[in-house]
Order: structure tokens, then sequence, then C-alpha cells
């Protein structure tokens, strides 16, 4: 097996969490499936580390991880704000700026 | 391991039947966390991803990611989706109507557009062979990614860390509030709830005393029906009640009447004594 499979499955998961993104309402599940494409980015960083021998691939993934743990703190409190105002986690219900 | 080889087109045969498997169970998790419809169920498939991954990485040679990615993402983010999901409401299931016409079908048709894509585009890049993490991982990964972080990535890592600051503080901002109007006094609260009409004394207790004292059984008033106060309204919300009042008034019933025959055979019992007597 070439290490390029892994690019394919890294392809792969993120498509489907592109669609996720595209298709679900719930906002927690949306932010979820923008995980799974960081997480499928991740897993091509780290392959192409693999691929050209140097360790650079993996610092740009670990960069990615903080990025996204930041990232999962703030619109994880923007969702429990949200909620709180609308009582619901649905996009749709947050269709306009004001209440 | 073919890592150490310096430049080679295949891994070893077990790296090949690991990934065939775990990418099964990928991608399986992946699509769960995209079609599932409750957001807890979608939460424990993308941790099962997450977990595939993180077993990539140490497959890759990246030893460090592999442990951050379970400690992080899997330990601490996909938990605190977790508490995020409990806290806005475990029941609250998705609808499923679409709201937009035909909007999962062109979603799908972009995302396999956007598959093919990228399928074409990795093929047809020129990644036959590989150089493997033999030399770079050699003084330990750990320790070759700290050397590249603190020179040559020095100022992204400091960088980092501001951001890693202002997502607490935001989150905190986010989070908290302010507030407006004094705390109601003690006092304040007890007129509240005397102006409110509210039960005030402790509710009744549930349950038919000397017969049943479950949670589930409704105490009974004097006259014999079932008290509403005395179980929990998510028991009778969800049908759990169990009533005995019909068997309590019936048992009644079959007392008193047991106590008026008595009675009745003692009244002729003493009707005969009396003409015994009179005799």
């Amino acid at each position: 097996m070439n290490p390029v499979n892994y690019l394919y499955l890294a392809a792969l998961l993120f498509t489907i969490g592109a669609t996720g993104v595209l298709i679900r309402r719930n906002a927690i599940v949306i932010f979820m499936c923008v995980e799974l494409m960081l997480n499928a980015c991740n897993l091509a960083f780290v392959t192409f580390s693999r691929m050209h021998g140097n360790l650079d691939g993996q610092i740009i993934a670990f960069f990615t991880m903080v990025v996204a743990a930041a990232e999962v703190v703030v619109g994880l409190a923007i969702i429990v704000t949200i909620f709180r105002s609308r009582h619901s986690a649905s996009v749709d219900d947050a269709g306009l700026l004001k209440l | 391991m073919s890592g150490l080889a310096a430049a080679s087109y295949l891994t070893s045969t077990g790296e090949a039947v690991q990934f065939w498997i775990l990418a099964v169970v990928a991608v399986a998790g992946a699509l769960g966390a995209v079609l599932m419809k409750k957001a807890v169920h979608s939460a424990l498939c993308l941790a099962g991803t997450m977990i595939v991954l993180a077993v990539f990485y140490l497959a890759n040679g990246a030893y460090f990611l592999g442990v951050v990615q379970i400690v992080v993402y899997t330990g601490a983010i996909m938990m605190l989706f977790l508490f995020v999901v409990m806290l806005v409401g475990v029941t609250a299931a998705d609808s499923l109507k679409e709201t937009i016409k035909g909007q999962r079908l062109l979603a799908g048709l972009c995302a396999l557009g956007f598959g093919v894509l990228l399928t074409a585009g990795i093929a047809n890049a020129a990644l036959r062979d590989f150089d493997g993490l033999g030399q770079a991982n050699a003084g330990g990964n750990v320790q070759g990614l700290a050397a590249l972080l603190f020179t040559k990535y020095v100022f992204a890592f400091e960088i980092t860390g501001a951001l890693l600051i202002t997502a607490a503080v935001g989150a905190m901002v986010l989070t908290h509030r302010e507030r407006t109007g004094p705390a109601a006094t003690q006092r304040e609260l007890a007129e509240r709830r005397v102006r409110g009409g509210k039960q005030l004394p402790p509710l009744p207790a549930p349950g038919v005393y000397a017969r049943h004292n479950a949670v589930d059984i409704p105490g009974l008033l004097p006259d014999g029906t079932p008290s509403e106060l005395t179980v929990n309204p998510t028991l009778r919300a969800r049908g759990q009640i169990r009533d005995v009042s019909g068997e309590a008034l019936a048992e009644l019933a079959a007392l008193e009447q047991r106590s008026e025959d008595w009675l009745e055979r003692d009244k002729r019992r003493a009707g005969e004594r009396t003409e015994e007597g009179a005799k």
C-alpha cells in the first residue's frame, strides 16, 4: 500500500464533513462536521510530513489542533448564548441578528 | 517499519491491513456523524473517527500528534461538545424536513463534484515514492518537533498563545451574564410565592398507606379519588402512573359488605338470644 491512500481517505473525510455542513441544520452538528474537516486536513498534513521526510507537516497539524481548540471554545460559547436567547440550536431560527 | 528506508513505494503489509480495516471504521464514523438524527449519536460517532485518526497518526510516525489527538480531540474537544449537547438539550432532535427545496440533492451533487475534484488532484500529483520519517524521527519525534517549534516556528507558537488566551477570555465574556438588578431576598421570594398562588406547604406524599408506598401511585383523598399533587408530573406525562383508587374503593366496598354481613348475623343471633330469653 502506498501512503497516498491516506490522502484519499483524508479527501473522503473532508468531503463527508463538507456535506454535513451543507445538509445539517443543528448548529452543534454543523460544528462537529467542521471538526471532521479539520481532522481530515490534519491527516493529510501528517501524511505529507511522512512523504517528504521532515516534520514541518506535523508542526502545521499541531497548530491546526490549537486553532481548532480555540475555535471550539468560542463557537460553543456562541451556540450556548444563542440557545439561551432563542431556545433553539437550529441555524434556521437565527436568521436575523436581532431577536 | 518501512519508514526507515530512504525512499520506498510501499508500506508494510501490517500497516496496509490496519489501514483498510480502520479506514472503513473512520468513514463509517464520519457518515454516522453526518447522518445521525440526534446530536449525541453524532458526537459519539465523531469520537470514534477521531480515535481511528489517532491510530493513523501513530502509523505515520507522528507519535506526539497521535497522543495529542486522543488527549485534546477525543478527551477535551469531544467532551466539550457532549457538555454543550447536554446543556442545549439531548432530546432536541434535528428536524429532517427540508426548508429549501432540493437542498439535499444539490448538496450531494456539490459534495460528489468536490470529492471527484480532490481525488483527481491527488491522483494526478506525482506522489509515487515517499521518504519516510526514519531520519527526521531519529532523535525522537517529540525532540524533533520541539526543535522545530522553538526555532523556525517560534513566532507562530507565541501568537498561538495569544490566540488561546483570547479564546478563553472570549468564551468567558460570551457565557457570562451580568446581573441587571439586585438579587431577591428570602422575604421577597416568600412573598412572590404567596402572591403566585402556588402550593405553599410541602406537597402531599404519594402512595396509599398500609398498601402501597411507591412514587408512581397517587395518594387518595378522603373520598377515594386520586390526588394529582402527590405524583411527579414527569411520571404523569409519561403515563407511568398506577392508579389504585378503583381497587381501594372496591376493597372498601367489600369491607363494608363484610361488616354489614357480620352485623346482620350478629343481629340475627342477638334476636335468637332474646327469643330464647323470652321463652
